[in-house]
């Protein structure tokens, strides 16, 4: 599933940041950090980028899932650290949205 | 902006939110009510759709009906409410729960999921709902002032998080208006209470359209969490 994932959340970051004005240097890929120290986004941009992604689910999927978190803007715990933790994160809410059907 | 106008209003079946949404629905707004009852009243350019704004599931089951069905939102009016009128210490606790759930936990679900919406088109206007009783601090409605001060509060917070997303937050701080909220309470309580107004009558729903209206027009784009009480309180 976050094999499935994983490209969608790229591909989104890079147009979130165009969007917001931010430059993309190279390559993005899992290891790349959406933000905190060396993050490629300030919070409006993730905020964004959390939204586009739950609409993007909901579009591709057929499923609404919330990846709303308290734990969000947690420099060590947060989902949203990497793309590779935020892909992980959302297909984990998606499966677990499947499998209560 | 040459498309018809969205507007969401909770709390359509009665009072000041059935007001609203008949006020906006004349406007040539395309108005999306919500109640948990269906409403006795219908409109061609009314939608209703019941929910219990306490109920995070409904409230999301509305907001996916609501973008595929019309697909964008421009005004949001937190309407919906209870009240609780009693002394601190006769309060049960499933009071305190009730209102603040329905006070401050449906305009939160209702914000957020409006918010979502709105910062996709980058405009958006948000309106609550909070009361005089705040300011004045009345005795005999603890639990239903905390609640109010409560979306106070929200809706400053929220004005500041979403205001570089073209949306803004404020609120209404209505009087005493002649509505199901206020059967219940005391005549002497009332007239007491409009007493401490600057402005010394009952309110009247088109005293908090006129508000509402303000609020809601694109020219206010620059107004963002103002709480604006009704009588000069």
């Amino acid at each position: 599933m976050k094999d499935q994932i994983l490209p969608f959340i790229i591909e989104t970051t890079r147009s979130i940041a165009e969007e917001q004005g931010i430059e993309v240097s190279g390559e993005l890929d899992e290891a790349t950090r959406l933000f905190g120290e060396g993050g490629l986004l300030d919070s409006l941009a993730l905020v964004s980028l959390v939204l586009a992604v739950e609409q993007g689910i909901e579009e591709k999927f057929g499923a609404r899932v919330e990846i709303a978190d308290d734990k969000a803007l947690s420099q060590k715990n947060s989902p949203y650290r990497t793309i590779g933790t935020l892909a992980a994160y959302a297909a984990q809410e998606l499966e677990a949205h499947r499998a209560a059907g | 902006m040459s498309e018809r106008r969205v507007t969401l209003i909770t709390g359509t079946r009665k009072g000041i939110g059935r007001f609203l949404a008949e006020h906006y629905v004349a406007q040539g707004h395309q108005v999306i009510g919500c109640s948990r009852q269906p409403p006795e009243w219908e409109h061609e350019r009314y939608l209703h759709i019941s929910a219990d704004v306490t109920d995070e599931a409904q409230v999301k089951e509305l907001f996916a009906r609501l973008r595929r069905e019309v697909g964008r939102l421009d005004h949001l009016v937190n309407n919906a409410g209870i009240a609780a009128m009693n002394h601190s210490l006769l309060t049960p606790y499933a009071t305190v729960r009730r209102v603040m759930e329905t006070n401050l936990g449906g305009t939160f679900l209702f914000s957020r999921e409006a918010a979502k919406l709105m910062q996709r088109a980058k405009y958006g206007r948000i309106v609550n709902f909070t009361t005089v009783a705040v300011p004045l601090k009345l005795e005999g409605e603890a639990a239903y002032v905390a609640s109010k001060a409560a979306v106070e509060g929200l809706t400053q917070v929220m004005a500041r998080e979403l205001g570089q997303y073209g949306i803004t937050l404020n609120a209404i701080g209505p009087v005493p208006i002649a509505t199901d909220l206020i059967r219940a309470v005391p005549k002497d309580k009332i007239e007491a209470l409009v007493g401490r107004q600057a402005i010394r009558r009952l309110g009247s729903c088109e005293d908090v359209a006129n508000v509402c209206d303000f609020f809601l027009q694109p020219a206010s784009g620059f107004v963002t969490g103002q709480i604006i009480y009704l009588g000069g309180v």
